[in-house]
């Protein structure tokens, strides 16, 4: 995916924080990440890192008492005709229009996204019906024809979710996400609840229809060795801020921040030589009054005094075999071994 | 166990009424209590302050049916009996027999409602089959035959008679959550540990029925008081005790409706209709505070100055955000 196409979705120092009585909890930070047309982006990050508070933020569609303090979230899409959206500004009338039409989301729970008391079938009319005037009969075909779309059988628009397995269940939300085809998908951890074949078996049918319908993916999980298979590029978020982006290949033979590595240890990967996993040792820190310098820094093993002192801001990775490589770490290189803890490398075992 | 359960709601409720939490009750909840608060007050005070005994005749022409004044507040009846005293008086029977009657059809309901819940199978069945035809027994007629025929027209029968005829209600309801909480997670999970059946039921079921049943005492205390008026303004009641429906009973018997004497029959009337209002909106209050979606539902969130829906989409409010960096 070359860098010089304009992106379709571009998100720019976004921040957006939690008002509570006791201060701000600021869970995304100053957060700049692009969607190219029919790229897939990963946004990867532990629990409460802010990947879902980022995504969701960038669609409005977090409840106050969320705010966003900061940032600006810009949409191009092909329907505009070269016109820009600043989603930040469009009134509720206008964000409706663009919600679905253009920025579909597949929930993270299917379970309860699928209203239980009524059959696939009219779930998926009232979201065509919504967005695109058709006929009666043209808005039944595209029902049906969504559902081939994921290789569900037609029989199925009959049924009620609790009739469908967890994998169908998944599937008809992604099949409603495309319904009005979009030029986005937000994928908030679609597969999380979900066994392993049958992950894979959607994870395979999201890149086949990405590849035939042309939408771009953002897609959420805490998995990163799901994402270097099925992402272009993924963003690494840690305390609310994004720590490392690259394409996922170079995520994969050398990731330069010490989180991605500790993330990368965490999982084993789906292929590749059998190694001893590695959690990161304490837990994420207080996002009301995060530390100066690098949120990581308590947990991390190449940490020193430098990195209290440093700024947040995501700076080419040099000598990156990645053009787009970018770390907040600039004390840490690609390879480089973690004083005290020298079996930690990922790259060299599992490449 | 189930006499402590309120306390401790009521004291959670204190604490989630104080500022530093964010929510708070709402308007209609405040307005339930604060009459029902008033009511209790008035029922207490009622029968010390009432400024005449509300039995005493006269029958010089100044008093009888006199319309409301300063000597008489409310006026008086037919026979030159202060109304004010009769209801201030009153109050205090009303509200005793409903709470009393609430108190003793909310055990039997719990009581019922848990038990056949929990127990399931055979208890079930029948315990399911008795609420069901108490429910089916049309109450008012049966009061009336029941209450007639019963050797002494008391207080004390009218509550026991209700308190019988009261509870199938809330049983089902009690027993119907309790069959959802029955086969949750956390319940298997007890009785994995070892917990007793009892304490099973005490302790990790009825807290989370807490204000189910609380709505359910409530409402019964609102269908003790209007069905026990009823029966005593067709005469089922005893005569010698006053009660705001005997107040009514009198009037209608006086004629008080034809010689205009709207003060005889319109502030007992208004006491009760207020006293179900008030009832009616705490209710509404005991449902918010055991049901925390009503109260997002229609909580609105103060963000800089406006307030804002649930259903709006997220504020962005970049000039309060850069202020605030100023002020560091």
């Amino acid at each position: 995916m070359s860098a010089d196409v304009e992106p379709v979705l571009e998100i720019s120092g976004l921040s957006v924080a939690y008002r509570s009585a006791a201060g701000d909890v600021k869970a995304v930070e100053n957060v700049s990440l692009a969607l190219r047309p029919g790229e897939v982006v990963g946004l990867a990050g532990e629990s409460g890192s802010g990947k879902s508070t980022l995504a969701y933020g960038a669609c409005r569609l977090l409840r106050p008492p969320a705010v966003i303090t900061d940032g600006g979230v810009t949409y191009r899409g092909r329907r505009l005709a070269g016109r820009s959206v600043d989603i930040l500004e469009r009134s509720p009338a206008e964000l409706r229009e663009l919600r679905w039409r253009e920025i579909a989301i597949v929930f993270q729970s299917a379970m309860n996204a699928l209203n239980p008391v009524l059959r696939v079938r009219d779930q998926l009319l009232d979201v065509v019906e919504a967005h695109l005037t058709l006929g009666r009969q043209d808005a039944r075909e595209r029902v049906a024809s969504l559902l081939d779309l994921v290789a569900i059988p037609r029989d199925r628009l009959r049924s009620y979710p609790h009739e469908l397995s967890g994998g169908m269940r998944q599937r008809v939300m992604i099949a409603m996400a495309l319904a009005v085809d979009p030029e986005v998908v937000i994928m908030d951890e679609p597969t999380t609840a979900l066994d392993v074949v049958v992950q894979r078996e959607i994870l395979g049918q999201i890149v086949e229809l990405k590849q035939r319908l042309g939408f771009a993916v953002l897609f959420i999980t805490h998995d990163l060795s799901l994402l270097i298979e099925l992402a272009d590029r993924i963003a690494v978020m840690y305390a609310g801020q994004l720590v490392e982006v690259a394409s996922a290949h170079a995520v994969h033979h050398g990731p330069a921040h010490p989180y991605t590595r500790g993330l990368l240890n965490s999982f084993p990967s789906l292929r590749g030589a059998r190694r001893e996993l590695a959690g990161i040792p304490g837990s994420p820190p207080d996002l009301r009054s995060l530390p100066p310098g690098c949120p990581f820094v308590p947990r991390c093993a190449f940490a020193s005094d430098a990195c209290t002192k440093l700024d947040m801001v995501l700076r080419p990775v040099p000598g990156a075999s990645d053009q787009g490589h970018v770390s907040a770490c600039p004390f840490v290189l690609p390879g480089a071994k973690a004083p005290g803890r020298p079996t930690e490398d990922v790259s060299e075992v599992a490449s | 166990m189930t006499l402590a359960l309120p306390t401790r709601t009521r004291r959670a409720r204190l604490s989630t009424a104080a500022p530093s939490r964010t929510h708070r009750l709402s308007t209609k909840a405040r307005v339930g209590a604060l009459i029902c608060t008033l009511f209790v007050i008035a029922a207490i005070v009622g029968p010390m302050v009432a400024p005449y005994n509300p039995s005493f005749q006269s029958f010089a022409p100044v008093d009888i049916l006199h319309a409301p004044s300063a000597a008489h507040l409310l006026g008086t009846t037919a026979r030159g009996e202060d109304v004010l005293s009769q209801i201030l008086v009153g109050l205090r029977a009303t509200l005793v027999l409903g709470v009393l009657t609430g108190a003793i059809a909310t055990v039997l309901a719990v009581v019922v409602g848990i038990s056949a819940g929990f127990l399931g199978g055979v208890w079930d069945e029948l315990l399911s089959l008795l609420s069901n035809v108490f429910l089916v027994l049309p109450a008012l007629p049966l009061l009336v035959v029941l209450i007639g025929y019963l050797p002494q027209r008391g207080q004390t029968s009218t509550i026991l008679v209700l308190s019988f005829l009261g509870w199938p209600w809330g049983a089902r309801v009690i027993r119907a959550q309790t069959l959802t909480l029955r086969s949750r997670d956390f319940v298997a999970a007890s009785r994995e540990t070892g917990e007793r059946t009892w304490r099973i039921i005490f302790f990790e079921i009825l807290p989370n029925e807490v204000s189910l049943i609380a709505a359910s005492f409530v409402g019964t205390v609102l269908y003790a008081i209007g069905t026990s008026v009823a029966l005593a303004f067709i005469g089922l009641t005893n005569f010698s005790q006053w009660s705001l429906g005997l107040i009514l009973y009198w009037a209608q018997n006086g004629n008080a409706l034809q010689l205009n004497a709207w003060w005889w029959f319109a502030p007992a009337g208004l006491c009760v209709a207020l006293l179900g209002t008030g009832l009616v909106l705490l209710n509404f209050g005991i449902d918010e505070i055991g049901n925390p979606r009503l109260r997002e539902a229609t909580g609105r969130v103060r963000i800089d100055g406006r307030a804002w829906r649930p259903s709006d989409p997220t504020p962005v409010v970049r000039s309060a955000a850069t202020a605030r960096a100023v002020e560091r």
